[in-house]
């Protein structure tokens, strides 16, 4: 992909999805898993997985239930938002359920756990629940 | 936050919907409002003063506050001093823990499994990747990240620069610089 259709790619998503955080034209991020987060979305819409118009929608559910409950409505809390929209879209469209999502949560975690420090994590067989 | 997204990009790469090399594309093409310009200004700053060099030393977290920046530099971070008898790099085992309120977005090789796994066995050779050789006698040190301690290094400031401005000084300073894998760059680099 090449830097101009990714701009695009990106003004398509800006257009449609309210609230993702930007200076000037470019979204921000506070920290790097926000990034990860949004590159993500951003590749699964390139494949079709989703329309901006559907994330749009579920992304909305999100933050609206998640205010219901107390969240702060100052975008502090949008990518947590995200993130969740994106777990549910992955569940939604069949890809991987909650469930698979937790046994790879739990691996990695699993995973760390048993590395001993100063070697490179990697996924085994085993630390899977 | 990182768990889940880390499980999330397994999940996906696994099952062909993304690939990693796109998505440190994707990442790597966003401006944060963070980055390592923070880090240069730090770095300029102990060279240029040696009472605040002295404080960075003995507490990043605490000296980078007093500068006033607008990012809030997290606890725990260390900087460590490259000196001519010293090097010093910085890894991360787990691969998120990036010193990233001064340095921004990790970049992608440093989340790469063989730098992760190389650097504590043979930094020379992974230094020697990113076009640095140093002297035999030059000992490396590895510094192995985590999510509660992150390092920064400080280094070398380069000959020929004495009287420099602080502004002038951090031109000099590249984000490979202070991850350890790269030197300040040299005073001729720098346009006058």
């Amino acid at each position: 992909m090449t830097d101009n259709a990714e701009a695009g790619a990106v003004r398509a998503a800006l257009d449609v999805v309210p609230g993702i955080p930007c200076e000037g034209e470019a979204p921000v991020f506070e920290e790097p898993w926000q990034a990860q987060a949004f590159a993500m979305a951003l590749a699964l819409h390139q494949r079709g997985v989703f329309t901006w118009t559907d994330w749009a929608t579920l992304l909305g559910e999100e933050i609206r239930n998640a205010r219901a409950e107390g969240d702060p409505d100052d975008g502090s809390t949008y990518y947590r938002h995200w993130l969740a929209t994106l777990e549910r879209v992955v569940a939604l469209k069949g890809i991987a359920s909650s469930d698979t999502l937790g046994r790879y949560v739990h691996a990695w975690d699993h995973a760390a756990d048993r590395t001993p420090h100063g070697q490179a994590i990697e996924l085994r067989p085993e630390d899977f629940p | 936050m990182q768990l889940r997204v880390r499980a999330l990009e397994t999940v996906l790469t696994e099952k062909g919907y993304v690939d990693p090399a796109a998505l440190d594309r994707i990442i790597e093409a966003y401006e944060t409002r963070i980055g390592p310009h923070i880090g240069a200004r730090v770095v300029a700053r102990a060279w240029a003063d040696p009472t605040f060099k002295k404080a960075l030393l003995a507490d990043a977290s605490q000296a980078i506050e007093t500068l006033g920046l607008e990012q809030k530099v997290g606890d725990h971070l260390i900087a460590v001093e490259n000196t001519a008898s010293t090097h010093n790099m910085i890894v991360c085992t787990l691969c998120s823990c990036y010193p990233w309120d001064v340095l921004g977005l990790p970049p992608a090789w440093y989340k790469s499994t063989p730098y992760r796994a190389r650097t504590v066995k043979e930094p020379r050779t992974v230094l020697a990747d990113f076009g640095v050789t140093l002297p035999a006698d030059k000992t490396i040190r590895v510094w192995d990240s985590t999510a509660e301690t992150r390092f920064i290094v400080l280094p070398m400031r380069p000959e020929g620069t004495e009287g420099w401005s602080e502004e002038r000084l951090a031109s000099l300073v590249t984000r490979d610089s202070m991850i350890g894998t790269g030197l300040a760059k040299t005073a001729s680099e720098v346009a006058a």
